[in-house]
C-alpha cells in the first residue's frame, strides 16, 4: 500500500503551548443508532474502549471513540488498520440500517500541548475551557476561527483537535498565532 | 499655571521618571501617571481644539467621560487618533500630537469659526447645503470634506497582534471600585465562579480620593485587604486593565482588555476582546460627575471638581494656584478640602442652592474657605485660559455682583450613574428627582432566556452615592446574583463606610436661572461637537421634541464620548424648553460600546493569513510551485490555468485546451461534492432530491442529475454512481458540497425523519483527477493495475481497482466531451498519483489544465454550468433539460413549483447558443435588446448571454444564452449591446457546438 502523506507533513510550532500535526490516525464514521447494542458492539470491538456517552470521547493512544452526534461516532484505530476496521464493522452491522466510510484522509490531526494549551483554544473556540467545564473523556465541536473543528484531551495538558484536511494550513496557522509567548491569559 | 506638587500623589511613584514629547516638546512625567496627569504636571493645559468652532480646550475630567482631551498617539503604524489623555496611561517614549488645529495647537485659524459662531447654529449644515443644488459638489463638499473629521486617519501596516478570549463565569463584576470588590466578594463567597474587572490599571475607584473610611480604616486599605481576599479565592479572577465594552442577550458580554497600550511593542497582543458568557452581570461602574451650564465653562481651566481633586490626590498635580469651586451638591465641598489640604488656594466656593448647612460645607466653613450661598458664575473671564469668574444670583439673570481672580474653576452639577451597561440590552432607568439623574429601575432589568433579569446593577451605579450605601447595595447585588444561580447565600454582610450626611442637592440645569441668549450662547453642553444651550433651545424652538431628533440635529452626544458629559444636561435643558418634565422626555439610546474599542480587536486573529480559510486541496503544493494562476471558488484557490514561459493567461487556456482535445490533459478535481447516501430508503430520498430517476440506476453505472429547490429552481448538478443496492455517491458542484450536505440533512431530518438514509460528506476524503483526451486509456494502461478499456469500463461506468499501486476508484464519466476517466484516490495519496501520472504521461504530452479551459471545454460541449446559466431563478426546463427530468415519478422536489403558470409560461427565456457573426466573442452578460422601450425609457431586452468564450478548438467565439422563445428561432440573428454603445450580431444555434453526437467521449 502506497504511503499516506498527511496535509502538513509533521508541522510544528512551539510557543506557550506546542502544536504539532500528527501522523495520519485511522478515522471511521459510523452512523447508526447509538441504542443498538449490535451497533455499540461493532465500535467497541475494533476500538477496544467504552462506549462514549453525549459530548464523551475515550480514547487510548491511536485507539478511540468519539460522540459526534445522536447517530454518529468517530472511531478510532491505528491508520494502517483501518481498512480491516472498516470492514470487520460493515459485517458486524450487516443487515442493521448504518453508514460505515473511512474518512481518514479527510482530516488534519493536531496535538495543542503543554500549560497554555486550554488557552489556546479559549482564543479561538466558544468553548468552556476551564478544567472545571471541560476534562480527560469530553469532546466538544465547534468552530476554531471561521472553520469546523473537534476536539477533545488526551489527558491533563494534552488536546488532540480535528479539522478538514483541506484547512490545516488556516488551522495550524490560527493555533500558532494563539500559542505565541506573551499571548498568555493567565486564566486557568 | 498646573505644576506638580512636591508631595503626595498616591498613583505616581516618583522614583521613575519616564520621559515623551507632546506635540514635539519633550517632557517628563511619573510612572502612574495618565498623559493627562502629566501634561498638566507640565503646564500643558491646553490639549486640543475643539471639533467645530476650534476654540481651545483643556482636559475636562480625569477617566473615560473625558471630551475634551484627545490626542494622536504613537508614530508610524503605531499611529492612533482619538486617544484619551485622561484613559492613556504614561510610558517612556509615548508620542502625542495634539488635534483638530492648523497651523499650531496655539494658533489655530479655523478658530475664526469662533467668531462666526452666530452662523452656525444648530441644524446649520441642514440649512446651508440645500441650495443651490450644484454648490454641494462644488463648493460646499470641498470645504467641508477639508475641515472635517477628528484626527487623522492611521496609517497602514498595524504591527500589532489582536485576539480573542471565551470565557465563561457564573457572576461577572464590571468595575472594580469598592462597590465591584464588595460585591464580588459577597457572590464569590457564595461560592459562585467570579470575574472582576476594571477598566483602569488601578484598583478601588473613588472612594480612595474621597476620603471614605471603610471598617474604620482608609478606604486604601480596605481595598488592599479585599483585593488580597478576592485573590485568595480559588473561584474569583481580578482583571484590571479590562473594560465592559458591551452587554447583549443571554448573558453575552463583550469585554475590552488593554494588554499592552502601556508598554508598545512588547511580545503578546496588544488588545484582547473577551468574549463572556456570564450567568448574572453586575454593573458597579460607578457615577459620572455632571457640568454646570454657565457661560465660558469650556475655557481651559474649567474642570469637574471630582476631576480636580483626582488630579491633586491620584498624580499630585496642582491644576492652578486660585480654584473656584462651583456647585449644586454637598460633594464638591470635598474638592475644596482636598486642594486646601494641598496646600492650594481656594478662592470660594459658589453654591447655587439657598443655603448650605451640611457637614460638609460646615468643614469646608471650618477650614477657612469662603462658601457663597445662592450664587452662580455669570461667566468665566480669560480668553485660552481660566483668569477668574464673574458671580451673579443663580436666581436672576446674570448681573455681576463681583470679579474673583483664579485660574482653576471646580464644578459640579451633581452625579449620574452609568447606567450605559445596564442599558444596552433593554435595561429600563428611573427618574430620581431627589438626586436628580436616572438610575436602573430594578423591575424593568434586562431579562435572560428565562425571562429573569441577568444584570444587577450595583452600588454608585444604582444611585446610591453614598460609600455606606454602595457597600450594602453591592453586597446584596454580589449576593443575590449568586443565589440567583443557585449558589447557597454566605456571609453576605456588607463593610461599613463611614456615615458622612450630604444635604439634598439642587438641579441646576443653566446658571444663572434666567441668563439671556448672549450667555446661553456661551453655556457649552457637548464640549467635543461644539453644541450649547442655545442650540438645543433652538432646535425645540423649530419644534424638535423628540430627544433622538435633537440628539441629530445639534449633534449633542454624537462624538467619541457619546454625551457622558452631557447627555442629562442636553436633556434636561430640552425638557425644559418643551415645557415637559425630564422622565417625559426621555433619555437617547444607549449602544454598546461603553467607550470606543479598536477596530482591530474586534477582528482578532482574523487578519493576514489567518483573515479566511483558504481551503487547499492535496495537489495545491504542486500547483504553487508551477505557475498556477488560481482564481476563487467557494473558499477554496484553484489554478485558472499554468501559465509556461512568457504566455499570458489566454494563451495558456488556448494551449492546455488543445492539448486535452488532441492528447490528455490532467485537472485536479478534488474540490467537486462527494456526498456518500446510503440506507435502505436511499434510492426513495435521492428519487425526490434529484429530479431525474435515481431509484433505477444500476450498481456500477453513474448518471448526470440535477437538484431542485421546493420553488423548481435549479440549485445544483453533478453525476451520481451507484456503489451497490443501498449506497450511492452524489458529486455536486465545488461550492455546492457544504450546502448539498447541509439541505439533505434538512430533508433527512425534518422531513423525512423516519427514511432510513444516512448521508456522509466524503469531499475531503479522496484527492480527484480527471484525466481527460484521446490518449488517456494509453496513459492509464500504461500506469497498470485495473483494466480500464472500453469493455470493462465503459462510458458512464465506474470501477474500484489499482492504479501504479493507489486504491483508486474510476468514473468514466466527462465534462469535457473527450474520453475521460475521473480517479478518486485518499487524499493522502492524492499527490503521489497526480505525481506518477505527470510522469508516465509525459510519453502521451501530458499537460494540466485549470478551470478556464474545463470551462471552455464544457461551453463547446453545450454543458451548463451552475452559477453561469443558472442563478437561482432558473428552472431545468428553461436549459432544455427536459430530458433529465423524470415523468414517471409522483413527486420530486420542484415538481410543483416547476407546474406554476409562471414557470409554464412559453414566454420564459430559453437555453441557445449563439455564434457571433464575425467570430468575436460576446461579452459576458449582455443584453439581446429588442425593438422599442419600456417605462423607464430603457431599451427592451429579448435575451442575456449567459457563457461566453473564445473556443481554440472552433476557432471563434462561441457562448450560450437565455433567449425569449430561443429554440424556436434558431438561424434568426439577435443584437447584443456592448458597454460602449455598438453592438454585436450574433446567430442562435444549437448549444452544442462540438462532436454534437458524443462520440468522442464515449470510445
Amino acid at each position: 500500500m502506497s504511503e499516506t502523506v498527511t496535509a502538513l507533513g509533521g508541522a510544528h510550532y512551539a510557543g506557550y503551548a506546542t502544536i504539532t500535526e500528527q501522523p495520519a490516525r485511522g478515522m471511521i464514521t459510523l452512523r447508526g443508532n447509538l441504542a443498538e447494542v449490535a451497533v455499540k458492539n461493532a465500535a467497541t470491538g475494533v476500538a477496544g474502549v467504552d462506549m462514549p456517552d453525549l459530548r464523551e470521547c475515550h480514547i487510548v493512544d491511536q485507539r478511540g471513540i468519539a460522540w459526534m452526534s445522536p447517530d454518529e461516532l468517530l472511531v478510532m484505530v491505528p491508520h494502517p488498520e483501518v481498512a480491516s476496521a472498516v470492514s470487520t464493522i460493515q459485517q458486524t452491522l450487516s443487515g442493521l440500517h448504518s453508514l460505515v466510510v473511512d474518512v481518514s484522509d479527510a482530516r488534519a490531526l493536531f496535538r495543542i500541548e503543554g500549560s497554555g494549551a486550554r488557552e489556546v483554544l479559549a482564543k479561538l473556540c466558544p468553548v468552556d475551557l476551564s478544567p472545571a467545564a471541560f476534562g480527560p473523556g469530553q469532546i466538544r465541536r465547534t468552530r476554531l476561527g471561521h472553520v469546523s473543528a473537534a476536539f477533545w484531551m488526551v489527558d491533563d495538558s494534552a488536546f488532540e483537535l480535528v479539522c478538514f484536511r483541506s484547512v490545516a494550513q488556516y488551522a495550524f496557522d490560527l493555533l500558532k498565532t494563539a500559542a505565541e509567548p506573551g499571548g498568555e491569559v493567565g486564566v486557568f | 499655571m498646573s505644576t506638580r506638587l512636591q508631595t503626595g500623589g498616591r498613583l505616581i511613584d516618583r522614583n521613575q521618571r519616564l520621559s515623551f514629547t507632546f506635540n514635539g516638546t519633550p517632557m517628563t512625567g511619573f510612572a502612574g501617571d495618565t498623559l493627562a496627569a502629566a501634561l498638566l504636571g507640565n503646564d500643558q493645559m491646553l490639549m486640543g481644539r475643539s471639533f467645530k468652532y476650534h476654540r481651545p480646550r483643556g482636559v475636562v475630567a480625569a477617566g473615560p467621560e473625558e471630551p475634551n482631551a484627545l490626542v494622536g498617539l504613537g508614530q508610524g503604524p503605531r499611529f492612533e487618533p482619538n486617544q484619551r489623555a485622561t484613559t492613556t496611561e504614561l510610558f517612556d517614549g509615548l508620542s502625542a500630537i495634539s488635534q483638530n488645529h492648523w497651523p499650531s495647537l496655539n494658533f489655530d485659524i479655523g478658530a475664526v469659526n469662533n467668531h462666526l459662531s452666530k452662523f452656525f447654529p444648530a441644524g446649520f449644515y441642514y440649512k446651508t447645503f440645500m441650495y443651490p443644488r450644484a454648490a454641494w459638489k462644488h463648493l460646499f463638499e470641498p470645504i467641508v470634506r477639508h475641515s472635517a473629521g477628528l484626527g487623522k486617519v492611521t496609517q497602514p501596516g498595524d504591527p500589532d497582534r489582536y485576539e480573542h478570549f471565551y470565557a465563561f463565569y457564573d457572576v461577572v463584576v464590571i468595575g472594580g471600585g469598592v462597590a465591584g470588590l464588595q460585591a464580588a466578594l459577597a457572590a464569590g463567597h457564595a461560592g459562585a465562579k467570579v470575574l472582576v474587572m476594571e477598566q483602569s490599571a488601578h484598583w478601588g475607584g473613588r472612594a480612595p480620593v474621597d476620603g471614605v473610611e471603610i471598617d474604620g480604616k482608609p478606604a486604601e486599605d480596605w481595598v488592599s485587604a479585599t483585593l488580597q481576599a478576592l485573590e485568595d479565592m480559588e473561584n474569583v479572577t481580578l482583571r484590571s486593565r479590562l473594560m465592559g465594552a458591551g452587554v447583549y442577550d443571554h448573558g453575552y458580554l463583550l469585554a475590552y482588555e488593554r494588554v499592552s497600550d502601556h508598554r508598545p511593542g512588547t511580545a503578546g497582543p496588544r488588545h484582547r476582546l473577551w468574549r463572556i458568557r456570564a450567568g448574572r452581570i453586575i454593573t458597579a461602574t460607578g457615577a459620572i460627575e455632571r457640568p454646570l451650564s454657565f457661560a465660558g465653562n469650556d475655557l481651559p481651566g474649567v474642570m469637574l471638581a471630582s476631576a480636580v481633586r483626582d488630579y491633586v490626590v491620584n498624580w499630585a498635580i496642582s491644576p492652578g494656584d486660585r480654584t473656584v469651586i462651583v456647585t449644586n451638591n454637598d460633594d464638591a465641598y470635598r474638592t475644596a478640602l482636598a486642594l486646601q489640604m494641598a496646600g492650594l488656594i481656594v478662592a470660594a466656593v459658589i453654591d447655587a442652592r439657598p443655603t448650605a448647612t451640611g457637614a460638609l460645607p460646615q468643614a469646608v466653613r471650618d477650614a477657612g474657605i469662603r462658601v457663597e450661598t445662592g450664587r452662580g458664575i455669570a461667566k468665566v473671564k480669560g480668553r485660552a485660559r481660566v483668569e477668574g469668574v464673574a458671580l451673579c444670583a443663580q436666581a436672576g439673570e446674570g448681573a455681576v455682583l463681583e470679579e474673583i481672580p483664579c485660574d482653576v474653576v471646580a464644578m459640579s452639577g451633581g452625579w449620574s450613574p452609568v447606567v450605559h451597561l445596564w442599558s444596552h440590552c433593554g435595561g429600563k432607568l428611573t427618574w430620581d428627582a431627589a438626586q436628580a439623574h436616572f438610575r436602573p429601575d430594578p423591575d424593568r432589568a434586562p431579562a435572560d432566556q428565562d425571562g429573569a433579569p441577568f444584570v444587577i446593577a450595583a452600588g454608585a451605579a444604582n444611585g446610591h452615592l453614598q460609600a455606606a450605601d454602595t457597600l450594602r447595595d453591592a453586597a446584596a447585588a454580589g449576593q443575590n446574583a449568586a443565589v440567583a444561580l443557585g449558589r447557597d447565600p454566605a456571609d453576605g454582610t456588607a463593610a461599613r463606610a463611614n456615615a458622612v450626611a450630604e444635604e439634598p442637592l439642587l438641579p441646576v440645569w443653566i446658571m444663572p436661572q434666567g441668563a439671556g441668549p448672549d450667555l446661553r450662547s456661551k453655556m457649552w453642553l457637548d464640549y467635543q461637537n461644539d453644541v450649547k444651550v442655545s442650540d438645543v433651545q433652538l432646535a425645540a424652538r423649530e419644534g424638535y421634541e423628540s430627544v433622538e431628533h435633537t440628539k441629530r440635529y445639534t449633534t449633542l452626544g454624537m462624538a467619541t464620548d457619546q454625551g457622558k458629559l452631557s447627555n442629562i444636561n442636553g436633556l434636561a435643558v430640552l425638557s425644559d424648553a418643551l415645557g415637559s418634565d425630564i422622565p417625559q422626555v426621555g433619555t437617547t439610546t444607549f449602544r454598546p460600546p461603553y467607550t470606543p474599542i479598536s477596530m482591530a480587536a474586534i477582528a482578532g486573529e482574523a487578519r493576514g493569513d489567518t483573515f479566511l480559510p483558504l481551503r487547499r486541496t492535496p495537489m495545491q503544493d504542486w500547483h504553487d510551485a508551477n505557475g498556477a494562476d488560481f482564481e476563487p471558488v467557494g473558499h477554496w484557490q484553484r489554478p485558472y490555468t499554468f501559465r509556461r514561459g512568457g504566455e499570458d493567461r489566454a494563451a495558456a487556456v488556448k494551449r492546455e485546451i488543445t492539448n486535452t482535445r488532441t492528447n490528455v490533459g490532467l485537472l485536479d478535481a478534488s474540490t467537486l461534492g462527494k456526498l456518500v447516501v446510503k440506507g435502505p430508503d436511499a434510492g426513495k430520498f435521492l428519487d425526490m432530491m434529484y429530479t431525474n430517476m435515481m431509484s433505477t440506476l444500476k450498481p456500477g453505472r453513474c448518471r448526470y442529475g440535477l437538484m431542485c429547490d421546493e420553488n423548481g429552481f435549479l440549485i445544483d448538478d453533478g453525476v451520481v454512481a451507484r456503489l451497490d443496492d443501498d449506497t450511492f455517491l452524489c458529486h455536486t458542484t465545488t461550492g455546492g458540497a457544504d450546502r448539498i450536505h447541509a439541505h439533505m440533512e434538512d430533508w433527512l431530518q425534518c422531513e423525512w425523519w423516519d427514511w432510513q438514509v444516512y448521508v456522509a460528506n466524503l469531499t475531503e476524503q479522496y484527492a480527484q483527477i480527471a484525466v481527460v483526451g484521446p490518449k488517456a486509456r494509453a496513459l492509464l494502461e500504461n500506469l497498470g493495475g485495473m483494466d480500464v478499456s472500453a469493455e470493462a469500463l465503459p462510458f458512464m461506468g465506474w470501477a474500484d481497482g489499482t492504479l501504479a499501486g493507489h486504491p483508486v476508484r474510476i468514473y468514466r464519466i466527462s465534462f469535457s466531451g473527450e474520453l475521460s476517466y475521473e480517479i478518486a484516490v485518499p487524499a493522502g495519496q492524492g499527490r503521489a498519483l497526480w505525481d506518477t501520472l505527470l510522469a508516465v504521461g509525459t510519453q502521451f504530452g501530458i499537460m494540466p489544465y485549470g478551470t478556464e479551459a474545463l470551462h471552455v471545454m464544457r461551453a463547446e460541449k453545450g454543458f451548463i454550468m451552475i452559477g453561469d446559466e443558472t442563478d437561482g431563478t432558473i428552472i431545468p426546463q428553461d436549459l432544455g433539460l427536459d430530458w433529465a427530468i423524470s415523468k414517471k415519478k409522483d413527486d420530486y422536489l420542484g415538481k410543483r413549483g416547476q407546474a406554476r403558470s409562471h414557470m409554464t409560461d412559453p414566454d420564459r427565456w430559453k437555453l441557445v447558443g449563439l455564434e457571433t457573426l464575425d467570430g468575436g466573442v460576446l461579452p459576458d452578460g449582455a443584453y439581446a435588446v429588442a425593438p422599442g422601450s419600456n417605462a423607464n425609457g430603457q431599451r427592451k431586452t429579448q435575451g442575456r448571454v449567459t457563457s461566453t468564450y473564445y473556443s481554440p478548438t472552433l476557432g471563434r467565439g462561441i457562448a450560450m444564452g437565455l433567449v425569449h422563445k430561443g429554440p424556436d428561432r434558431m438561424g434568426e440573428e439577435l443584437e447584443f449591446a456592448r458597454t460602449d454603445g455598438t453592438m454585436m450580431r450574433a446567430r442562435i444555434v444549437d448549444p452544442v457546438f462540438y462532436d454534437k453526437d458524443g462520440e468522442k467521449q464515449n470510445v
